[in-house]
């Protein structure tokens, strides 16, 4: 990572500013949309200031079709936040515009507010690559290139110009990963001979050698074994010292294991179109979510009513 | 109950379930399927095996007589004498032609089409123009060079003896006709191109480009060289533009450069299929016409599968490359 600034008493890097901070901010139309003060919070809501994602009012559109509706949620530095909810439900669809990773889907149109670290991440001047080297994504099915372990890791860094230090960063990465001991003698073995567990690790390695502020993760579990689902998780709770994650989950026990605020969304059908958009339903701390949640879809879903 | 009771039950159940596993309905269907399929694989190879049965005898006796003289001398009058250098050097310009102008333009419109252009009406129709361009009959073709590449441009070398009829001009034709199938065959395997691949590489913050040459390239190198390749042999394959482009056609070339002399692209020229078309109207048993026949066409044999080769070869070395 380039970028070496460091803000005082905190070890992430500088949130990216923009030109100079304004008061307004310019969504993907182009329209000028004057900034809300922060929304009066909600009892479970964190304060918005040290948030490291602000979302108000957001709405996802492919062409015509509006696959999310108003989200509103905060998500906090250090944290593990997950985002559940039944198949359509817009889950992903929501993780993808904290990285603009909706970008490269044609037609892909985002209105609202999606504000990291108090910049509009859609502001026009925004740099969609910068954006996604301080984001980072898991995937959910394990996407190493078809290169050596140790070309996947240092890949992030080598397009971000780092030349020096590969070495340390490729050795550092995958013991954050904690994948060092079962490859360091094989770096220069293709990634593709690695069993699905490691490939996903290896990603996870990949996504942090950059230094990157947030992890996305997209149902980063969901093509493991229980044993490599479980060193994930563990992995995890490790990351979220240096990282902010924010993970989609299919799996309500996972959400519940590894996260200290779950978002739940679900998909409602219009009653004139029948087109089923996403919506978030609640966002709380988990244990609220799973013991005691406000609204009864959330309560009809984790109780494996529907979805 | 007793043991004997339960062996008994249990003995029924094995023979029951035995009758049902065993007495299934065949499938007819399959095996008809199979040799249907075969059939076809064998009707092909019977063709090829036909090719060579009639080409190869005699392409060889005529081969081993006269050795390299017969790739190094120009076309003669009589079947003794006659070689096919003229045919060889055409035939090779054509490939550099094929490989220094359709294999990178044809390249990089693939890769505008799928990576860079908009899913919109006009790039529809410009894809479905593609397509049916790579359905044009070359004849089409060789009308098409003669009035861009040997009217307009004067065969690149504007007021030399051959009224623009050069090798030159001759290469850009054949160029032009293999570009839809080097652009068609290089978008299909740039779309087989998993998107996740793509995704992993902007997901860790690289440019589009860089997704693209680190990444895209690679992926799609073994799909598009054999592509590209297949499409070199049939440029070197080809007669029929070659004969309205004013190919040298029953006649010895004047005064000619070597073979890898630039000059010469600016002269007259003949090409492998044009010599062999040449040959073939010569009578069967006069002379040694059939045997020499038979060697030009046995020569051009080899080259087009030398293509084929290489093609391969590459392919599976991206492949490993690949993982």
């Amino acid at each position: 990572m380039s970028e070496t600034t460091t803000e005082a008493g905190s070890t992430s890097p500088a949130p990216i500013t923009v030109g100079s901070t304004e008061t307004s901010s310019i969504d993907l139309r182009g329209t000028v949309t004057e900034t809300e003060p922060p929304a009066t919070a909600t009892p479970s809501t964190p304060d918005v200031a040290q948030a490291v994602f602000n979302v108000e009012d957001l709405r996802v559109y492919y062409g015509d079709f509006r696959a999310v509706n108003d989200v509103n949620l905060q998500v906090l530095e250090h944290e593990i936040t997950a985002m559940i909810g039944p198949s359509g439900c817009g889950k992903s669809t929501v993780l993808r515009c904290f990285n603009r990773m909706n970008d490269l889907i044609t037609g892909a149109r985002v209105e609202g507010k999606l504000h990291y670290h108090s910049v509009d991440l859609y502001d026009p001047a925004v740099d969609a690559v910068e954006v996604r080297r301080r984001i980072g994504m898991v995937f959910q099915k394990p996407n190493p290139f078809p290169k050596s372990i140790y070309d996947n890791v240092a890949y992030g860094p080598r397009v971000a110009g780092t030349k020096k230090g590969l070495d340390e960063i490729v050795e550092k990465s995958l013991r954050g990963a904690a994948l060092w001991d079962e490859v360091k003698d094989r770096l220069k073995d293709s990634a593709m001979g690695m069993s699905g567990g490691q490939q996903q690790r290896l990603c996870i390695a990949r996504a942090i050698a950059v230094n990157p502020d947030v992890l996305l993760m997209d149902e980063p579990c969901s093509a493991l074994d229980p044993i490599a689902t479980a060193l994930i998780e563990e992995l995890m709770e490790e990351l979220k010292q240096d990282y902010t994650i924010i993970i989609v989950t299919h799996n309500m026990q996972q959400a519940a294991r590894v996260s200290d605020r779950t978002a739940f969304f679900t998909a409602e059908a219009d009653e004139h179109t029948g087109q089923r958009t996403g919506l978030l339903v609640e966002y709380a701390p988990t244990d609220t979510i799973f013991t005691n949640p406000a609204d009864e879809r959330t309560e009809n879903y984790i109780t494996g009513r529907f979805g | 109950m007793g043991a004997s009771t339960i062996s008994v039950g249990a003995d029924r159940a094995r023979r029951d379930v035995e009758a049902q596993l065993t007495t299934a309905r065949r499938d007819w269907k399959g095996p008809l399927f199979v040799g249907a399929l075969l059939f076809g694989l064998l009707l092909a190879g019977f063709f090829l095996l036909a090719v060579l049965w009639t080409v190869v005898p005699d392409g060889l006796s005529v081969l081993s007589d006269r050795g390299l003289d017969f790739l190094s001398q120009p076309q003669w009058s009589r079947a003794a004498e006659y070689g096919i250098f003229d045919g060889l050097r055409g035939t090779f310009w054509i490939g550099v032609f094929v490989i220094v102008f359709a294999f990178p333009l044809g390249i990089g419109a693939a890769i505008y089409l799928e990576e860079y252009a908009e899913d919109n009406a006009l790039n529809r129709f410009i894809q479905l123009n593609i397509r049916n361009l790579a359905g044009v009959p070359s004849v089409v073709y060789g009308i098409l060079g003669f009035s861009i590449y040997v009217s307009f441009f004067g065969g690149f070398f504007p007021g030399d003896r051959f009224g623009g009829e050069t090798t030159a001009a001759a290469g850009a034709t054949l160029a032009t006709l293999v570009l839809p199938i080097v652009i068609i065959t290089s978008a299909e395997a740039i779309r087989a191109v998993p998107q996740g691949l793509r995704e992993a590489g902007y997901g860790i913050g690289a440019t589009k480009s860089e997704v693209i040459r680190h990444h895209v390239l690679p992926y799609a190198a073994p799909g598009i060289l054999t592509g590209t390749l297949l499409s070199l042999a049939r440029a070197m394959g080809e007669a029929a533009p070659l004969i309205i482009i004013g190919g040298v056609f029953g006649g010895s070339l004047g005064p000619k450069s070597g073979f890898f002399d630039l000059k010469q692209l600016g002269e007259e020229f003949t090409a492998m299929p044009l010599l062999i078309t040449q040959l073939a109207k010569n009578p069967a048993n006069v002379s040694t016409w059939r045997e020499t026949t038979a060697a030009a066409i046995l020569v051009l044999l080899v080259i087009v599968v030398l293509a084929n080769l290489a093609a391969i070869l590459l392919r599976n070395r991206f492949e490993k490359k690949r993982g």
